[in-house]
């Protein structure tokens, strides 16, 4: 069903069970605005990018993959893709590539011949970056490197954390010589438990890139989509309604959208030819 | 140790010193601390020497709605902080609950999305609402609850050590059957008696807890009192006495009550009330020195059960002047449904008269008779003089004490 234009329609993709309190709940907040907002599931990105491009919802609430797809998309066809706002949370990300404190691997050309632990497939942050990052020290991956994926939701552009938790655990466990994972997430194991202090060494830390933003097309109802966005920038941690929601979401605070901050992935995307396949399913629809 | 919220200044900035201790070993409270004392804006410099430290400084800040710029050159600088506001906003507008001394008043009415917080803390913006359905002062509250709750710790009494287990039983064989049966009779009443409390404990809001309190230990109590007839009935008999239909008829008229006010009434001020009665007559009539310390203790448990009764519906009858016309009908809808049942089951009055008799010779009987005649006679008075306190008129006291069911309870 197409969506029409006096209810705001945002895209999602739905890679835990917490995606449908968090909308239903902004759902509410958004009516008590005035604004009439309504939302719908994908279980994949690439779907989500696809029917986004086929009209059937306003707003995408892309992964950085997803926002590469789709600006690609539009590039293509004459279009226009836009990052309207963002999570405070999205900006300045770093990825690790960590080793086992004893590791002999004091630096990136050491890993040569060596096993590197990664994320899921379509992970930006625990594969695709990381894999860029070894790439520009003159290291390519199944080349220099054996590559072993922890391939957790596929399709789901690495939302979930499993893949790179399992990363983590194989690299303890000496499976792998190497692991991938985001600069919280080495903060999170250590605070669970899975890296005891000094278990772990940071060989490599990337340079700082942005996650997820709200995707829009030309052609969207621009007042109903100025107002979503105004609506969402006023939104303040302060307030009781949102603030479970905002905790559940992982932010304190939207930011305005701004793009700069995905040009490692995209030299990832171009060198290992990611979107390739997706590109190509979308000129055969 | 320099106080919480003042950080060592070196120039114009703060600056924290976390030492050894990483963000993996605690460190986190140690920034939160420095930042507490931080206007949004204001910038933390992070000194330490724990691996990682400016990795994990950097992945916690934005978490935690907090800026970060890059260490500079100072040694040992994993980074600079700039404070948000997000750690402060949820305590912002957080509400307090009330006053943790109740002397310091409790409210008339306890919101509901104070929820289980205890009394005198801080309670978020969008905490849930609980559903306690008893939440006014008005409908609960006794002005001495908090000395009744008090006194009910200070008076538990352990059964193991308390009771003369091992006491000589010189009685007859039919004064241990007639024990039995009231011991029988004694038991389901108690198991009403604790349910009761234990429902009501339950839906009121936890803002009066000196309430909840004294009703969990009176439910408490009247575990014990279970367990104590229980032991003492099956001293010398493997099998207890008979269960009435009608006796039942009368407890489930107690249990089904869904109005505190008027349950509080028919248990504790005419049925508890009427038990202390009993329990008193019992430890005057015991044929053995175990049997006379239960019924000592449990009486004295009885009797502060019956002291809240009285005094939390006292002192409603006092704020709500239409509560005594409602209990009034409490008692004659529960006299009407009770009308056609037989009440205090024969075998137990029976029971009164041997245990009183000590003995079947024909005067002993009469003695006996005497004695359980004078026993109701009591029961009635003191019903009557309670229902006096919680504001009844002598007239309608006199009349309503007379509708008591004849289960006692
Ligand atoms: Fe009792
Ligand atoms: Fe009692």
């Amino acid at each position: 069903m197409p969506a029409t234009n006096s209810t705001l329609v945002l895209g999602a993709v739905a890679y835990d069970a917490k995606v449908v309190p968090i909308w239903d709940g902004f759902q509410r907040w958004f009516a008590s605005q005035g604004l009439d907002f309504d939302y719908v599931l994908y279980t994949n990105y690439e779907r989500q990018v696809e029917q986004h491009f086929a009209g059937a919802f306003h707003v995408a609430w892309n992964s950085p993959l997803a926002w590469l797809q789709a600006r690609r998309t539009a590039e293509r066809t004459g279009r226009i893709a836009k990052a309207i706002a963002m999570r405070d949370t999205d900006c300045d990300l770093t990825s690790l590539i960590v080793v086992r404190a004893d590791s002999p691997v004091r630096s990136l050309a050491e890993l040569r011949g060596r096993t590197i632990g990664c994320g899921a497939g379509d992970s930006p942050q625990a594969t695709l970056i990381p894999l860029e990052h070894c790439a520009r020290a003159g290291l390519v991956a199944e080349r220099d490197f054996a590559v072993r994926r922890f391939d957790v939701l596929v399709g789901k552009h690495g939302d979930h954390v499993g893949g790179e938790r399992d990363a983590a655990l194989a690299l303890l466990s000496g499976e792998v010589d190497a692991a991938c994972m985001l600069d919280g997430n080495h903060l999170l194991f250590a605070n669970e438990g899975i890296f005891t202090r000094g278990a772990t060494r940071v060989l490599a830390r990337t340079e700082p890139f942005d996650h997820c933003n709200f995707t829009v097309l030309d052609g969207a109802p621009e007042e109903l989509v100025q107002r979503f966005e105004r609506l969402l920038l006023s939104m303040r941690y302060d307030d009781p309604r949102v603030r479970a929601l905002m905790d559940l979401e992982g932010l304190k605070r939207w930011c305005p959208g701004r793009t700069s901050g995905y040009a490692l992935l995209e030299s990832a995307c171009e060198r290992f030819r990611v979107l390739e396949p997706f590109l190509a399913r979308m000129s055969v629809a | 140790m320099s106080a919480a919220r003042n950080v060592p200044r070196d120039g114009a900035e703060r600056v924290l010193d976390l030492g050894r201790c990483g963000l993996d070993q605690g460190g986190h409270v140690l920034l939160a601390r420095a930042l507490a004392g931080c206007a949004p804006g204001e910038r933390l410099v992070v000194l330490g020497d724990a691996p990682e430290l400016s990795i994990h400084l950097a992945a916690w800040a934005r978490a935690a709605g907090h800026g970060v710029e890059s260490a500079d050159s100072r040694a040992r600088c994993a980074g600079r902080l700039v404070a948000g506001s997000a750690h402060l906003a949820r305590f912002a507008d957080a509400e307090r609950a009330g006053a943790t001394d109740a002397r310091d008043g409790v409210h008339e009415q306890a919101p509901a999305h104070w929820g289980l917080a205890a009394r005198g803390a801080r309670v978020e913006v969008g905490s849930p609402a609980f559903d306690f359905a008893l939440a006014e002062k008005r409908t609960l509250w006794a002005d001495d609850v908090g000395a009744l709750y008090a006194q009910a710790l200070a008076a538990q009494w352990d059964p193991a050590t308390a009771i003369p287990w091992d006491a000589p039983r010189p009685h007859a064989a039919e004064v241990e059957d007639a024990l039995v049966q009231v011991l029988t009779y004694l038991i389901e009443n108690e198991t009403a008696a604790l349910i009761v409390p234990a429902r009501f404990a339950a839906r009121i809001h936890p803002h009066y807890r000196e309430v909840q309190q004294l009703l969990a230990i009176q439910a408490a109590d009247e575990a014990r009192h279970v367990e104590v007839f229980t032991r003492r009935a099956t001293l010398a008999r493997r099998e207890l006495g008979l269960s009435t239909a009608g006796g039942q008829a009368s407890l489930k008229t107690l249990v089904d009550e869904p109005d505190f006010a008027a349950a509080s009434l028919l248990l504790s001020v005419l049925g508890e009330g009427s038990f202390v009665n009993l329990l008193w007559f019992l430890h005057e009539h015991a044929p053995d020195e175990c049997t006379r310390t239960i019924m000592k203790l449990t009486a004295q448990d009885e009797a502060r059960h019956v002291a809240f009764g009285v005094a939390h519906l006292a002192r409603e009858a006092r704020e709500e002047p239409t509560l005594v016309a409602r209990l009034a009908a409490a008692i004659e809808r529960r006299h009407d449904v009770l009308r056609h049942t037989a009440g205090l089951n024969a075998e137990v009055f029976d029971a009164l008269i041997v245990l009183a008799a000590g003995g079947f010779e024909p005067e002993r009987i009469a003695a006996g008779h005497a004695a359980v005649f004078e026993l109701t006679r009591q029961m009635h008075a003191g019903r009557r003089n309670r229902l006096r306190l919680v504001g009844f008129d002598a007239e309608h006291a006199e009349r309503l004490a007379g509708l008591h069911t004849r289960n006692f309870m």
